[in-house]
């Protein structure tokens, strides 16, 4: 049994049906302002993901000019030795490809033990995390990568690398899969580790030198003085350092870039505001045209309020449908698009919140949209629309 | 629909009206429509206004219906003082008591005959079954129950007319105004319109108030009233 609001939706709906030319343009344009929400959420939720699964208790120490500037592996011993650092290892940006060179494989020589002690969270069978501690030419493959190209473990894979040349001048890399990596709750599994004492004693240049470091503190309360400690070691030295968390690192990377998002917030901005307008005038047009039937509806006994509610219910019905249909839209590209993004982009999907931020701006457009026609409509006179054609 | 009131009842005024004053305000200029009108109406009467345009039968109308207020005077519709109501009270009381009958059948064309019969009834409390019961009595009434589907476009104008009494009727009004009911008809279906109204008059009990310009619509009431410049000028049987 249709009661209360529902019974008025024929109503409105058939409202709809009236210029069905119009409806379809100015919903098929807030299909297209929901989309592009959706899209930029995605991206936003794709940026964020990596600050999220950052640890608090994780220290980064890298060059203070630039993290492609590199130090000297010699820190290692004398950061180990600061009081609270729990586990360092060194990581260098490898810039591996497979294959083909625009198969960028994020990969990072370091230390399996120091590293599996870092990052515990991470998933590996005990004999396959052996089996690659004990494999020098052994890597240890994140689930993403190890399924996009069917690699196995046991599985000889020859990498290749942008920029580091081994000592005979070639620039492929053997190396054995020795363990698939998974991580909890959705974290990057799109990455490599190699053994660094092979990469140190196959590469051909920068011998003796790092990317970065990573250090595990065993209290995070401390992880600021110990920070600070590292960097005042190395101060007016010729690579001094710059400490920081993880996850202020992830964040300041995010804000390199993040102001994508910012501009992108802008633009949906700009986009929603227009179809403001679009949909205002689409209601005002829609209710001028109609004069005489809300007349007619408030002879009925449509109260003046019931007509303020009908006109409204419309409006926000046009946002809605508009609204949840470009939210389906931009879900189903977020799918469509994932494994070809989830090499650039890990983690790009439309997030549930953004779901429920939409439907907040559907009835909040629908609303404000509607207001000056439901206003107008309410404030008829009866005698004033009947003369109305 | 209910059935006809007792005979007894017949006579009783169920609209009382005294020194009915309308005024517009034309610019600077104010218009006196109706100019201390008064007058009575039976129960179950079928009343035909008619008169000039400008004449203020309209206006009439729209007051006995509650869709405009008076200036002065009084105006009673089963002894409740409509003039003193408020917009709210005005508004329930329409839909309550009152089914509109107009020249151009002002139905929605995007609702289906049915749709259209159905509107005044979404404002009361009934289910849809109980609902689509009434629809169907109401359209089987006009004998449309074979065009309950179809849009307003897809109907003659003798049909969209019918739809629109049928509409006036589904929530069983005691009072129905008619706007030139017939005046957008051929002869025709004109005839078959005043002959349901008929209908609803002498078995169902309805009053009847009908403004007209069609002398020919005015024979079928049981009393013609004429209206010239806001007066009453003339009255017979």
């Amino acid at each position: 049994m249709m009661t209360g609001v529902g019974k008025y939706l024929p109503l409105l709906a058939s409202s709809l049906r009236r210029k069905r030319l119009r409806t379809f343009f100015t919903i098929a344009s807030i299909v297209v302002a929901f989309l592009l929400f959706g899209l930029a959420e995605s991206m936003r939720f794709a940026l964020r993901s990596g600050v999220e699964v950052a640890g608090a208790d994780r220290l980064l120490t890298m060059h203070k000019v630039s993290f492609t500037q590199l130090l000297p592996a010699s820190y290692e011993t004398r950061i180990k030795a600061v009081d609270g650092v729990a586990a360092i290892t060194p990581q260098t940006w490898f810039g591996a490809w497979f294959q083909d060179e625009r198969n960028q494989v994020p990969t990072f020589p370091t230390k399996p033990e120091a590293f599996l002690r870092i990052y515990p969270e991470i998933s590996v069978p005990e004999a396959e995390q052996q089996a690659w501690i004990a494999d020098r030419g052994g890597i240890l493959v994140g689930r993403s990568i190890a399924d996009l190209f069917g690699w196995q473990v046991g599985d000889t894979v020859p990498l290749k690398s942008a920029i580091w040349r081994r000592e005979d001048g070639s620039d492929s890399w053997d190396v054995t899969v020795r363990g698939i990596f998974d991580v909890p709750h959705g974290g990057d599994t799109r990455q490599i580790l190699m053994h660094q004492d092979y990469f140190e004693e196959a590469k051909q240049q920068a011998k003796g030198l790092i990317g970065w470091y990573v250090i595990r503190v065993d209290d995070v309360d401390h992880a600021q003085s110990i920070a600070r400690q590292i960097d005042a070691m190395f101060a007016n030295s010729p690579a001094e350092t710059k400490t920081s968390s993880e996850r202020a690192m992830a964040q300041s990377f995010v804000n390199q870039i993040g102001n994508i998002g910012a501009i992108l917030s802008a633009i949906v901005g700009a986009v929603f505001f227009t179809m403001l307008l679009v949909t205002a005038n689409t209601m005002a047009q829609s209710v001028r045209e109609r004069t005489n039937e809300l007349g007619v509806l408030k002879t009925l006994g449509f109260s003046n309020r019931g007509v303020l509610g009908l006109v409204l219910g419309e409006s926000v019905l046009v946002t809605t449908l508009g609204g949840f249909t470009g939210m389906l839209l931009a879900w189903w590209l977020g799918i469509q698009f994932e494994p070809v993004l989830d090499q650039y982009l890990p983690g790009f999907r439309v997030p549930g919140s953004a779901f429920a931020q939409a439907f907040g701006i559907m009835a909040s457009l629908g609303v404000i949209a509607g207001a000056v026609p439901a206003w107008q409509a309410m404030r008829l006179r009866i005698v004033d629309a009947l003369r109305q054609e | 629909m209910s059935a006809p009131p007792a005979a007894a009842d017949a006579s009783r005024p169920i609209v009382r009206i005294r020194d009915l004053v309308k005024e517009y305000r034309r610019g600077a200029e104010v218009v006196r429509v109706l100019d201390g009108l008064s007058l009575d109406i039976a129960q179950a009467d079928f009343v035909a206004l008619m008169g000039p345009s400008g004449s203020g039968k309209s206006t009439l109308l729209n007051l006995i219906g509650g869709l405009d207020r008076p200036t002065s005077g009084s105006l009673e519709v089963e002894g409740l003082r409509v003039d003193q109501l408020t917009d709210a009270s005005l508004t329930r009381w329409r839909a309550d008591h009152v089914g509109f009958i107009f020249q151009m059948y002002n139905l929605l064309p995007v609702l289906t005959a049915e749709r259209n019969v159905e509107l005044p009834l979404l404002l009361t409390n009934l289910g849809r079954e109980q609902r689509m019961r009434r629809v169907a009595a109401a359209l089987a009434l006009v004998d449309l129950t074979h065009r309950a589907k179809h849009r307003p476009r897809e109907l003659s104008g003798g049909q969209e007319q019918r739809v629109g009494i049928a509409r006036a009727i589904v929530t069983d009004p005691t009072l129905l105004l008619c706007d030139e009911p017939t005046g957008d008809l051929d002869r025709k279906s004109g005839d078959e319109v005043l002959t349901l109204l008929e209908a609803l008059n002498d078995e169902y009990g309805k009053t009847i108030i009908m403004v007209t310009h069609d002398p020919h619509a005015a024979e079928r009431a049981h009393r013609v009233i004429h209206l010239d410049k806001g007066l009453l000028s003339e009255e017979h049987r």
